[in-house]
């Protein structure tokens, strides 16, 4: 034993050395542009540190420089995975600083989409957390499930992904009859063929439990002091959703429940979006139902633009569309914070208006940013190989991380 | 209250309650919009956040946002938005500072202030004393500046691109083939505080425009001339046209093109 351990000297503990090791920023399960400083002990994680803004393209800058309908798409851009669920938060915000009456049928349109989008978004991320552990067929159904949100959305908006549908007063465009009865069919028939189908392959699978029981977990205390929210925060178990605590458009009326977790985590996080997406299809069940006949943006022409067939008819209506698509229309001075339940977490738009048609300041709370900051903790201790489970947990977009 | 957004409803004496917690450290506190905000000083910043947090029950650091004012002194503003879960409950806590003097970290207060902190640092230049991690986080490494002060401009000043000569990134001063062009919307005939292009000869009272009674109020005067068109110079008409050479061009014109 001890004429081994002379031949061989890096079999004695004192000789190791941690050493650091760079996961991305071309990884395939870094989500995008995630670069993770990482110091190991062998293959337990001692210290992570998460270098972001590889993806910043200046969004906050450039909004200061457009005006408040040219600063819309550029939320479609924030978070790629879920685009209306970004307008939400911006249109808000400008409403809110106009304080600007949205008709009903604009406001059962807005939510429906936004839990179309949730479902979107959280197939993609539940399809992505599978892969990363290592399972393969699951994501396939699921993307089938995402190709169909796309198609839902282009015969909305006119383009698949970066839809700048929501407007300051309403929506852009009212949508066909056919499309609302189209979702009805989906959500009744094929949408929760196939993702029962897939949830079955996995939630009870051992593989799957091994890789994500237990793993990082977080508690109410660490949750509420590293600015978690969302799933995030509902997989600590603390039953927190903007959505029901401070309902806007018309998720007052809506009846759904609100998932926690019981351990705080990867497994529960993944149960709470699998949960969310069930409850999603509530919600949307029911905006169909409910949603009524009349007009979906706001009657204000001094916000909204008019109809192109008034527009033959008025010069009035000419005139309005003249000044705003070329100037724009003016916010009064002042600020808000407006946060909406996004299916990342809280999104929220910090809008500081100076009275022109410009946004003075507009500052973009991201959700990834609170969430990633908290890996470091969350993986310590952990093995190399688990780092992948908790970002995908985490649920991540580089687009409206770094903005 | 008509629009839509998230409801967030402020309990009854929630401005008193904040003004007794926060004490001699309050400069300010409103309610616009619909949302609380309230001021301090700079340096009794952590003082009134555990405050807040432990008497006024707002649990969470939601966001940090810096805004530059160039023309304030102090220049730069840090605002927090606090959310308390327990009221559902939103407040912001603003303070005004300059790149001179560093505002007092939260981080102790709460962790997530670590990267939050970190990017005012990097878009303002605002410094946070007692962040022990105050690097750059969006900008690229070896950035240079604080990107979004009002001035520095929107297109930056060095751009990147993949030299295949050296095989190797560079960084170049940034040369666009068009100057940004950034128009003026806000109504030039209302009040504008330049002088318009074509208005440089008109006085200070020139643009003074009267109103529609002010003009219908003043008597038509009738003209010493009257005004008659009874020979042709009066008419303002030249002379006839020589219709003669216009037949002789137009021919001369015909028979060159025959030739050719």
């Amino acid at each position: 034993m001890s004429m081994q351990q002379d031949l061989a000297p890096t079999t004695g503990d004192e000789v190791i050395q941690n050493y650091t090791i760079n996961f991305g920023p071309q990884h395939p399960a870094a989500h995008g542009v995630l670069r993770l400083v990482m110091e190991l002990d062998g293959e337990i994680v001692e210290r992570l540190d998460p270098h972001i803004g590889l993806l910043h393209r200046g969004t906050e800058k450039l909004i200061e420089y457009k005006t408040y309908l040219q600063a819309l798409p550029y939320f479609d851009r924030l978070d790629y995975a879920s685009p209306m669920a970004m307008e939400h938060s911006y249109v808000l915000a400008v409403e809110k600083l106009l304080d600007l009456d949205v008709p009903i049928r604009a406001q059962y349109l807005r939510v429906l989409f936004a839990e179309l989008t949730r479902i979107k978004n959280h197939t993609l991320n539940i399809a992505h957390h599978i892969i990363d552990v290592g399972a393969m067929t699951p994501p396939l159904w699921l993307y089938e499930i995402r190709e169909d949100c796309m198609a839902f959305y282009e015969r909305a908006s006119g383009a698949r992904m970066h839809a700048a549908w929501f407007r300051p007063g309403g929506v852009h465009q009212d949508v066909p009859l056919k499309l609302l009865t189209d979702i009805a069919e989906w959500l009744d028939d094929r949408m929760p063929r196939l993702f029962e189908d897939a949830m079955s392959l996995v939630v009870d699978n051992r593989i799957f439990k091994q890789r994500n029981v237990d793993i990082a977990i977080v508690s109410k205390e660490d949750a509420i002091k590293w600015g978690f929210s969302g799933p995030m925060i509902r997989g600590a178990g603390i039953p927190w959703d903007i959505r029901k605590s401070q309902p806007y458009d018309v998720y007052a009326k809506m009846d759904f429940d609100i998932p926690v977790g019981t351990r705080g985590d990867c497994y529960d996080r993944f149960m709470v979006r699998v949960e969310e997406v069930r409850q999603s299809v509530r919600i949307m069940k029911q905006c169909l139902q409910q949603m009524p006949e009349g007009p979906v943006c706001s009657d204000d022409r001094k916000v909204s633009p008019p109809k192109r067939g008034e527009m033959k008819q008025s010069m009035e209506a000419l005139i309005h569309h003249f000044k705003l698509y070329t100037e724009g229309f003016k916010v009064p001075a002042g600020s808000v914070y407006v946060a909406t339940e996004s299916p990342k977490g809280e999104f929220g738009v910090y809008l500081v208006s100076d009275g022109t048609n410009k946004p003075y300041r507009c500052k973009i709370r991201p959700t990834a940013f609170s969430h990633l900051q908290a890996m470091d903790f969350m993986t310590r201790g952990h093995m190399l190989a688990d780092t992948t489970a908790i970002l995908g947990a985490l649920d991540i977009v580089f687009g409206e991380c770094d903005r | 209250m008509s629009h839509s957004a998230p409801l967030i409803h402020t309990p009854d004496g929630t401005i008193a309650a904040i003004t007794k917690a926060l004490g001699a450290n309050l400069v300010s506190i409103e309610e616009a919009n619909g949302e609380v905000a309230v001021h301090i000083h700079r340096d009794s910043l952590v003082e009134c956040m555990i405050q807040l947090r432990d008497e006024c029950a707002y649990q969470q650091l939601m966001e940090m946002a810096g805004v530059d004012w160039p023309d304030r002194d102090p220049r730069f503003e840090v605002v927090y938005c606090l959310l308390s879960l327990t009221k559902n409950h939103r407040i912001r806590v603003h303070l005004a500072t300059n790149e001179d003097h560093p505002v007092p970290s939260v981080t102790g207060i709460w962790p997530v202030a670590g990267w939050l902190e970190r990017e005012v640092f990097d878009m303002y230049g605002v410094l946070f004393s007692g962040n022990s991690d105050l690097r750059r986080i969006l900008t690229d490494y070896g950035f240079s500046g604080h990107p979004q002060r009002k001035d520095f401009p929107l297109s930056g000043y060095v751009e990147l691109r993949y030299s295949e000569e050296e095989k190797r990134v560079k960084y170049e001063p940034v040369q666009l083939a068009q100057d940004f062009r950034n128009f003026d919307f806000l109504s030039p005939w209302e009040g504008a505080d330049y002088v318009l292009p074509g208005d440089e000869k008109t006085g200070e009272g020139a643009t003074q425009q009267k109103t529609a009674e002010e003009v219908k109020k003043e008597p038509v005067k009738p003209s010493a001339t009257p005004k008659t068109t009874d020979t042709a110079a009066q008419t303002g008409a030249g002379k006839a046209a020589n219709k003669e050479s216009v037949k002789r061009t137009v021919r001369k014109q015909k028979a060159t093109g025959d030739k050719a």
